[in-house]
Parts: C-alpha cells; sequence; structure tokens
C-alpha cells in the first residue's frame, strides 16, 4: 500500500505533526478525530514508524484529545497495514490504558478488546499477553483496572502455560488494596467465568466470588452480584447449592441497602439462572423480603420485578406462590409511603391479571388497581392508565371506566405538562378500547382543551391525537364532532388558537379525504390568508402546501393558487418564503411528482422554529391580542 | 422508617386544586420556590430494626455510688447506651429515649471530670459503644440532584443521641487518661474506615464533628496515620473518577490541611503523588465550589513547604482549565492568585508562558467575572514585579488580546480595566509596546493566512482519502 503512492512528499509528517500539536484544544482535537485521513497521507509504513512512535511520546494532553485518539486506534488496524503488523498499535494504547481519567481507559480498553481479535494467536502471546501483564502489575491503580477488561479476551486463544498466569493476575487484582481495582475485577468476575473451562469456575472463580461477595466495602460487594448471574448460569443445577447460595443469601440480607438494591435489581436474572427449584425454596421467600424492605429505593427496585418474577415462577404452582406469599406484599405497596415504590408498582402490577386469569383479577388485583387510579401521586395513576391493555385483554376495561374517568380527567388537568403529554398519548388507545360512545360523552371535550393549552408542546400532542382518532373513529365522526370545533378556532382572538387551526387541517385533512377537505377546511385556510398576524399567514401557505395534494386540480387552480400568488407577495419575508415554497411544490406535483407529505409532528417543529424568530418581530408590530 | 421524604405528589396536587386548568401553572418549578418545604430529616438505614418496644433497666447515677463501684457501673451505663433507638418514629420508646439521651449527658461529664475510670476493661467497651451507636449504612440520598448550595441539607433524625456520642467519644479521645497503646487494639483499621464512610453523611453537623474526631485519632495513632491518608486517597479518586458524590469532602480536606503542614521535608514521593494525581484532579468536579477553599489551602501549603512543585501544579491546573463552567474559571483564577502569591520568581519563569496563554484567554472572556478576576492580577503588587520583570515575554503573549479588548470587549468596566493593562505595560516597556502595536495588523494578517494554509492542507487531505477510498474500497475503517 505505501509504496502505491506517489505523493507522500506532499505531506511532510512534521506539518502534519504541527497540526496535532496545535496550541487550540479544539483544532488539536479535529486533527485527532481525522487522524485516519494522516495516516493515509503517510502510508502504512510512515505510519507505523513515525506517526505511532510520536502518538506514544506525546501522551500528555487534555482528556478530550486522548479520548478521540483511543477511539481512533481502535479502528487503526488497515492503516498500519493490517493484522500481521496490528501489534504496533499496542504502545500507544497501552498509555492511554494507564490514563486517570476513566473514560478515556474505557475507550482504551474498548479499543484494545477491539485489536485483540485481529491479532494471531502467537501474535497474542508475543505482544498482547505481556502488555496485559504488565497493566497488571502497574504501580498506580489505572492501569491494574484497566488490566481486569483484558483478560478475558485473551484467555480463549492462548496455551494453558500461559492461561494460568492469567488465572494467577486475575486473582491477585480480585484481592487488591485498592477498592478501585477490586470493583473492576468484580465487574468483570462474570465476563471471566464464562471463558473459562468449567474446572477453574468451580475452584477458581468461586473463591473470588465469595471472597469479593464479602468484601468490606458496599460498592465491591454488589458488583460481586452481578456476576452472581454469569456464575449460576456456568454451573451445573447440583453445584449452585453449595457453591452461590450461601453468598447470594447473605447478599439478599445484607446490611448495606445498595446490595439489596441490586440483589432486587437483577431478581429477574438470579431467578433464572438459579432454575426452579431454588427459586421455590430460597428465592420467593427473599422475594418477599426485598419487597417489605425498609429502604424505599429497595421496595421500588423490587416492585418492578413484581410481574417478571411471578411469571417466571415455575407453572405447577405459580399462582399458589403469588396467591400466598407474593400478593400480601403487593397489597401493602399499594400503600407504601413513597411515591416511587408505588410508581414502580403500578407499572407492572397490570401485568398480573393475565397470569392470575380473570376471576382472581376481579377479585383481588381489581381493588388495587382502583386504589392506585386515586393515588394522590399523578406518576401512580398515569402509569396504570398507561397499561390498561393487559386488563382489557384479561377481564375487559368497563369494569374500570368509572374510576378511569375522574383519574383521566385528573390528569388531562395536571399542572405539570409532561403528566398532561403523557395521558394525551394513551387518548388514542382508551379511545379504542372505550369505544366511541364513551368517548364522545366523556373525553371528547378534554381532547378539544388540550388544543388551546398554553404549552406548545401538549397543542402540537392534541393535534396528532386528534388525527389518530379520525383514523380510529372515522371521517363522518370527525365532521360531526370535530371539524367544527377545530375550524371556529380559525375566528379566535388569539393568533396562537388560529395557527392550531392550521396544525389541525395539516394533520386532518388526509384523515378526512377530499370531500371534507375542499369543502369545509379549504374556504377557512384560504380566509385566514389574510389574517393581520404574519405567522398566521406563513402558516396559510404552508397548509396550502400540504393539503394541496388531497385537493382536486380544480379548486387548486381557481382557488389555491391565486391566494399564494398573493401571499407571494407578501409584505412579510417569511411569509414570501413559504409562499414561494409551496408554488414551487405545487409546480413539481403538476409535474407528477406527487410529494410525500411529511408528518405532522416533523412540520410543526420547523412551524415552531421558524415561529419563534418572526415572533419577536410581530411583538413590535402588533400588540398581543387577548 | 421513611415517612419524612420530599413529598412532590402532595405539592403537585395542591397546585392542582388551586390553579383553574385554563391558566394552569406550568411544572417548571424554580428550585427556590420547591424549597418552601418542612426541613428534611431522615434515619440511618438500619436493616430488620423495627420491632418490639424496648426495655433498658434504669440504673443509678455515677455520683450516687462510692467511687470503687463507679467504673463497674461506667461499663454497665456503656453496654445500656448501645442500645439503638428508630428516631423516625417519634412517638415510641419516647421514655427510653429520654432516659438513654440523659445516660449520654451523664457519661460525657463523668468523661471530662473523673479521674481513674478507664480501667483497661473500659476501652472496648467504649469503642463498642461508640461503633455500634454511629457506624451504619447511610440511608440513599433523597434527591439525585442534591445541590448543596440550594437545598437543604437532611438532617439526622438520631441526632439527639447521635451527637452526644461524638462528644463522649471526643472527650474520651482528649481525655488526659486516654493511653492509645491499650486503645490501638480497638481504633484499628477497620474502625477507621467504617468513620471514613461517615463522611459521606449529609448532616453538616455529624461531618464536622466526624471531623475533629479524624483530626484526633490522626494525631494519637501514628500506626493508623498512613493508612488514613491513603483511605482519603481512596475516597477523593472514588469521588473525582467514579461518583462525583461525596459530602465529606471539604471536610477531610480541611484535616489534610493541618496533615500537610506537618510533613517532614523532603516530601516524600507519597505526597507529591498525592498532590498531582489526587488533588489537583479534584478540580474537574462539577461541585468544586463546595470544597475549592480548602482544595486551595492544600495546594498552597504544599508549594510553600517545596517550592518545585509549582510548575507541575500550575500545569495541571491548565491541563483542567474549566471550558464551560464561567464559574470555576473564577474560582481557578482566584487560587492561581493565592499560588501567584507565593511563588518563587525562579518558579515563575519556568511556568510563564503557558500561564500567560491562559491568562490572556481569560481576559478576552466574553463573560465580564472572569475577565474581571483576571484583570485583578494587575492591582497585585507581587504579581507585577513578576510580570515586570518578564514583560519581554509575557507582553507579546498578552497583547492581541488586551488590544482587541480595548475596542471590542461589550463591558465598559473591562474595557477600563483593559487601559489600565496596556498603560502598565506601556510603562513597563516602551519599545516592545511600540512595536507590537505597530506590527498588531500585519501579524493578524500572517494568522489568517496561516489558518487558510491549514484549511487548504486538510481540503488537499481529504481529497486524498477520497482518492484512496475509491481506489481501494474498504480501506478507510467506518
Amino acid at each position: 500500500m505505501a509504496g502505491a503512492d506517489g505523493d507522500d512528499s506532499l505531506y511532510p509528517i512534521a506539518v502534519l505533526i504541527d497540526e496535532l500539536r496545535n496550541e487550540d484544544v479544539q483544532l488539536r482535537l479535529n486533527s485527532i478525530k481525522k487522524l485516519s485521513t494522516i495516516a493515509l497521507a503517510l502510508g502504512v509504513e510512515r505510519t507505523r514508524t513515525e506517526l505511532l512512535p510520536f502518538l506514544t511520546d506525546t501522551i500528555y494532553d487534555e482528556d478530550e484529545v486522548l479520548l478521540a485518539l483511543a477511539e481512533q486506534l481502535g479502528n487503526f488496524t488497515m492503516l498500519v497495514g493490517g493484522p500481521e503488523y496490528v501489534h504496533c498499535l499496542l504502545p500507544p494504547l497501552e498509555s492511554l490504558a494507564t490514563v486517570e481519567e476513566t473514560v478515556v481507559r474505557d475507550k482504551a480498553v474498548e479499543s484494545l478488546r477491539k485489536i485483540s481479535q485481529e491479532h494471531s494467536p502467537v501474535d497474542l502471546e508475543v505482544h498482547f499477553e505481556p502488555l496485559v501483564k504488565r497493566l497488571a502489575s502497574g504501580d498506580w491503580f489505572t492501569s491494574r483496572t484497566s488490566a481486569c477488561g483484558l483478560f478475558s479476551v485473551c484467555y480463549p486463544r492462548v496455551s494453558s502455560t500461559v492461561k494460568a498466569e492469567i488465572r494467577q493476575h486475575f486473582r491477585t487484582l480480585c484481592s487488591d488494596d485498592t477498592p478501585m481495582v477490586r470493583r473492576a475485577a468484580a465487574s468483570k468476575l462474570g465476563e471471566f467465568a464464562k471463558v473459562l473451562e468449567l474446572e477453574y469456575v468451580k475452584s477458581d472463580i468461586i473463591s473470588l466470588f465469595t471472597a469479593l461477595a464479602s468484601d468490606e466495602q458496599d460498592s465491591v460487594r454488589l458488583l460481586a452480584v452481578e456476576a452472581c448471574v454469569s456464575i449460576a448460569t456456568l454451573l451445573p443445577q447440583e453445584d449452585l447449592e453449595t457453591l452461590v447460595m450461601p453468598t447470594l443469601r447473605q447478599a439478599a440480607e445484607d446490611k448495606s441497602w445498595r446490595v439489596r438494591y441490586m440483589v432486587a435489581d437483577k431478581f429477574s436474572e438470579l431467578q433464572k439462572a438459579v432454575g426452579p427449584e431454588i427459586t421455590k425454596n430460597d428465592l420467593v421467600p427473599a422475594f418477599q423480603n426485598l419487597l417489605k424492605d425498609c429502604e424505599a429505593e429497595v421496595r421500588a427496585a423490587a416492585a418492578n420485578k413484581v410481574k417478571e418474577f411471578c411469571e417466571n415462577l415455575p407453572e405447577d404452582n405459580r399462582e399458589q406462590i403469588i396467591m400466598t406469599h407474593i400478593l400480601p406484599c403487593v397489597k401493602e405497596l399499594v400503600s407504601d409511603t413513597n411515591q416511587h415504590v408505588k410508581s414502580a408498582l403500578a407499572s407492572v402490577i397490570m401485568g398480573l391479571s393475565t397470569i392470575l386469569g380473570k376471576d382472581n383479577t376481579i377479585e383481588h388485583l381489581l381493588p388495587l388497581f382502583l386504589a392506585q387510579l386515586k393515588d394522590e401521586c399523578p406518576e401512580v395513576r398515569l402509569n396504570i392508565i398507561s397499561n390498561l391493555d393487559c386488563v382489557n385483554e384479561v377481564i375487559g376495561i368497563r369494569q374500570l371506566s368509572q374510576s378511569l374517568l375522574p383519574a383521566i380527567v385528573e390528569l388531562a388537568e395536571d399542572a405539570k405538562w409532561r403528566v398532561r403529554l403523557a395521558i394525551i398519548e394513551y387518548m388514542p388507545l382508551l379511545a379504542g378500547q372505550l369505544g366511541v360512545e364513551f368517548f364522545d360523552e366523556k373525553l371528547n371535550t378534554l381532547c378539544m382543551a388540550w388544543l388551546i393549552d398554553h404549552v406548545y408542546a401538549i397543542r402540537e400532542a392534541a393535534t396528532c391525537n386528534l388525527m389518530k382518532l379520525v383514523e380510529k373513529f372515522g371521517a363522518e365522526w370527525a365532521q360531526n364532532t370535530i371539524v367544527p370545533k377545530v375550524l371556529g378556532m380559525a375566528n379566535d382572538p388569539n393568533y396562537l388558537h388560529r395557527m392550531t387551526t392550521l396544525f389541525c387541517i395539516n394533520a386532518l385533512s388526509k384523515a378526512c379525504g377530499q370531500e371534507i377537505t375542499t369543502k369545509q377546511m379549504l374556504p377557512v385556510v384560504l380566509k385566514m390568508s389574510n389574517d393581520q398576524v404574519a405567522n398566521v399567514r406563513f402558516n396559510v401557505a404552508k397548509s396550502l402546501q400540504k393539503i394541496g395534494p388531497i385537493l382536486d386540480s380544480n379548486a387548486l387552480q381557481t382557488e389555491v393558487k391565486p391566494v399564494l400568488e398573493k401571499l407571494a407577495s407578501d409584505t412579510d419575508m417569511d411569509v414570501k418564503y413559504f409562499a414561494q415554497e409551496a408554488i414551487s411544490g405545487f409546480k413539481e406535483m403538476m409535474s407528477c411528482v406527487i410529494p410525500h407529505p411529511p408528518d405532522c409532528c416533523a412540520l410543526s417543529w420547523s412551524v415552531m422554529e421558524r415561529g419563534q424568530i418572526s415572533c419577536k418581530l410581530l411583538l413590535i408590530t402588533v400588540p398581543h391580542p387577548n | 422508617m421513611m415517612g419524612d421524604r420530599p413529598s412532590p405528589p402532595r405539592a403537585m396536587s395542591s397546585a392542582a386544586t388551586t390553579a383553574p386548568s385554563v391558566d394552569k401553572v406550568d411544572g417548571f418549578s424554580r428550585k427556590s420556590v420547591r424549597k418552601a418545604k418542612q426541613k428534611r430529616s431522615q434515619s440511618s438505614s438500619q436493616f430488620r430494626s423495627q420491632g418490639k418496644p424496648i426495655e433498658l433497666t434504669p440504673l443509678p447515677l455515677l455520683k450516687d455510688v462510692p467511687a470503687s463501684e463507679q467504673p463497674e457501673l461506667f461499663l454497665k451505663k456503656l453496654q445500656q447506651c448501645c442500645t439503638v433507638f428508630d428516631f423516625m418514629d417519634t412517638l415510641s420508646d419516647l421514655k427510653m429515649k429520654e432516659y438513654k439521651r440523659s445516660t449520654l449527658n451523664e457519661l460525657v461529664d463523668y468523661v471530662t471530670v473523673s479521674r481513674g475510670y478507664l480501667t483497661e476493661q473500659a476501652y472496648p467497651e467504649v469503642v463498642k459503644m461508640v461503633s455500634h451507636n454511629i457506624f451504619r449504612t447511610l440511608p440513599p440520598s433523597d434527591s439525585n440532584e442534591f445541590d448543596p448550595e440550594e437545598d437543604e441539607p437532611t438532617l439526622e433524625a438520631s441526632w439527639p443521641h447521635l451527637q452526644l456520642v461524638y462528644e463522649f467519644f471526643i472527650r474520651f479521645l482528649e481525655s488526659q487518661e486516654f493511653q492509645p497503646s491499650i486503645a490501638k487494639k480497638y481504633i484499628d483499621q477497620k474502625f477507621v474506615l467504617q468513620l471514613l464512610e461517615l463522611f459521606d453523611s449529609e448532616d453538616p453537623r455529624e461531618r464536622d464533628y466526624l471531623k475533629t474526631v479524624l483530626h484526633r485519632i490522626y494525631g494519637k495513632f501514628l500506626g493508623l496515620r498512613a493508612f488514613i491518608r491513603k483511605q482519603i486517597n481512596n475516597i477523593f479518586l472514588r469521588f473525582v473518577y467514579e461518583t462525583e458524590h461525596f459530602n465529606g469532602v471539604a471536610e477531610l480536606l480541611e484535616i489534610l490541611g493541618s496533615i500537610i503542614n506537618g510533613f517532614a521535608l523532603p516530601l516524600k514521593a507519597e505526597h507529591k503523588q498525592f498532590l498531582v494525581k489526587v488533588l489537583i484532579p479534584l478540580h474537574t468536579v462539577r461541585s468544586l465550589s463546595l470544597f475549592h477553599a480548602q482544595l486551595a489551602y492544600c495546594i498552597v501549603q504544599f508549594l510553600e513547604k517545596d517550592p518545585t512543585l509549582t510548575e507541575p501544579v500550575i500545569r495541571g491546573l491548565l491541563k483542567f482549565w474549566p471550558k464551560t463552567c464561567s464559574q470555576k474559571e473564577v474560582m481557578f483564577l482566584g487560587e492561581l492568585e493565592e499560588i501567584l502569591d507565593v511563588i518563587e520568581p525562579t518558579q515563575f519563569v519556568k511556568i510563564q508562558e503557558p500561564l500567560f496563554k491562559q491568562i490572556s484567554r481569560c481576559v478576552s472572556s466574553p463573560h465580564f467575572q472572569v475577565a474581571e478576576r483576571a484583570l485583578y492580577y494587575w492591582n497585585n503588587e507581587y504579581i507585577m514585579s513578576l510580570i515586570e520583570e518578564n514583560s519581554s515575554v509575557i507582553l507579546p503573549i498578552m497583547f492581541a488580546s488586551l488590544y482587541r479588548i480595548s475596542k471590542e470587549h461589550w463591558n465598559p468596566a473591562i474595557v477600563a480595566l483593559v487601559y489600565n493593562v496596556l498603560k502598565a505595560f506601556m510603562e513597563m516597556n516602551s519599545t516592545l509596546f511600540d512595536e507590537l502595536t505597530a506590527t498588531y495588523k500585519s501579524d493578524r494578517q500572517r494568522e489568517k493566512k496561516k489558518e487558510k494554509e491549514r484549511e487548504e492542507l486538510w481540503k488537499k487531505l481529504e481529497d486524498l482519502e477520497l482518492k484512496r477510498g475509491l481506489r481501494s474500497d474498504g480501506i478507510i475503517p467506518t
């Protein structure tokens, strides 16, 4: 490759290196990010002999630059001449793996892991493995931390003597006197166990696991819980009881809530790893304790797992276990003092109905759902509502509708706009489940009220919501219930509301079809082209472009075109711009390229961006209408 | 146990009921608004402590028994005080809580005034009582984004007892009869490790007591000193590189300040490493403002001990110079001035170029507080004398920025300050000043030309990449 280019001389390394040494960090960063270009200019040979030594020697820079460098080097194999030469990349990456900044170090390790795969087995032993050893016995904790992540990638591909050495190094790092290193080792324990032969898992890993799980620092102990999942998966069932369970039991009762939290958080994985028998005998009581833990964090983590845990219980006595052991705890959590706990439970509790079946759901779960629907915390209510579909399958939503309505109404008027947004997003689903009559009677007013919310994101979502409702209930329904109200807003004194009419038309026209669009919507849009607020006028132009494809060509020619032409000579430059856009859009359309209408959300965003710009101007010329 | 967490639901529902639906108040609650809540308190995370009511059999007062029986009674009282109460439940065990409080009070007085009470058997009992009461897993923090400048700290609910235990322990450590040689059997590495973990407590009152306790232990137990320093090291490294969360950094730094003061010269490699690899990186943490004063004090202590450390320290600060946070930049400038106040001229020469390049950037910061803080250096007589001695180096570095700001900065106060600085430079070295003024324009043009050349170089390089890419597909890593 190097010989292939004659223009090497054009780029003396000094010039390129100057770029990498530029005083301005930003420029230096840019150069490093384009390191592959520099390497390409130099050719593989000079990249190996000049660029890499330079990089290795000058590694003292801002962490941001080092991070970019670490990332680049992971992709450099071809640029140094392919797998045969990949070991040239090791020296700079080795230095980077000893840097203090965690992000840089992690990236260096990631790159090292990546290029380790490109080493031949021989190179791995000659070049890569010695590097791992050097890192593992480094003075400062950073290099030892990095080493922890490299054992598992070289272990499977080296000879058995080297394997023994690697195991020894890992063992040493697990009892390092720096907690940072022990944490790194503990977090890689599971990964390392997976590449070890089963006999060594039993002889080495288990003792390391037990030691780490009873470390003096809870930050180490909790990482051992993570490893527990992998280790338990590797061992044959008959060994689990003696090798893993004592440690797991101890972790579930650890005096530090962080460790118990971790157990709760990993509960489903643990359950799968240890199998049904141990689950029945050990995990069920452990889970009960976690659900009743004194720390809310732990209870919330456990509550999150209720559904998954129940689902994965052995089927033969699943129902009995849930009814006698789990459900009583769940009942207590419904009235927990902590809102995070309740809200975690609310996000999964509905899932129990499919597991327990219709009768149990009605008798035992329904009262809980109803209680949560009345909870003081909006997130709890929202989580219940957002999971209604599970219950719907089992008992039908009507059972809940009486309690549902007040809950929905309250959320719809919540002071936090994000809560309002969330409930809007469930409207189409609810509408589908509750049916059109219930909807018209109870929810329609809400949907219309959102259109005049004072937060743009809510008005936008409300518009999208209407579109989905029309898709569900059909054009005729739209014509009778929604369209008149939407069009009525065109006369609102607030220009933001008038614009909402336009946004609704954009969203609804396709679902409503040509008839309604031409006869009812178009006249309103055209009339609004005389609006005194420029934002409304340029949105008219945009709307016309949007609904154009739905109109027939006659209406386009006789009604739309003149209006657009008038707008194209408007005094406001934004109005002009969008009118011209629309006109040229139609020209394209006439030449038979039908533009795919962008979806309503994307459109509204661009409207908002431009709208914000010209609003400032408007404040000067037009007094805010009230 | 956890009744008193902050309660957004309550706040939210009240907002919902008071505000009519059309004119809703938005949910972007200001922190200062949100603060108007009751003081929060929390209990320690005591696993499985709930349960039956606690009964303690009242013992006679120490002063009511003959002196010979006092040591025995003292031990009994210590044993009683090992019982820990649940303070989140404000109604339970009221009588017994009060009894323990008065007993603790009595013990505090007793260790302060009595003589001959400290038998060898008392040491393990004292340490046991203290351990039972203070060592506990700290509960989860209520707010993830706890902002110590805005938010009220969460207070420890069991403080009425805890305070007395700390008080007792300090009096014990300070007592004339206290013998470290006996105590070291019980106050060991494990004890210290647990003590250090408590520095993460959110309650500032507790951290204050801990500071005193650790300081006394460091002073009295020579065998634990290296261990304590190492563990503080680990706490800081974890804080900087892993969690960015630890409440007691300022307190630990305060202790270190007094420790550094006592270091023997020449400094051990261990101490230098601590300075460069731990203290300097502490500057990168987001919450720097909470412990910056203590940190700067430690740094200056080091430099006063050993001036040759100036260069690595300043280079370290320059490496971690804040890029986006102006508030931190002002802190860095303040610390740098403290360093310059004690810098030796020989050290100053070594570091002046990179240093003044940074100062020149600060001076031209669009944030006027940063620019102002940097320009204040010119009011410092010692710094002025250093600049004057080296004006031939510093003036060319500073000139372009100063000249530009004098024409362009939006803030008139900054422009006025810059004029003063320019005037000072003119008086210092008028020939160089005139030269720089004369060449200002051509220098700028040269810079622009260089910039253009750079762009062209990169363009060529990219063309090359494109060509090669076409020639041999797949060579360019994606």
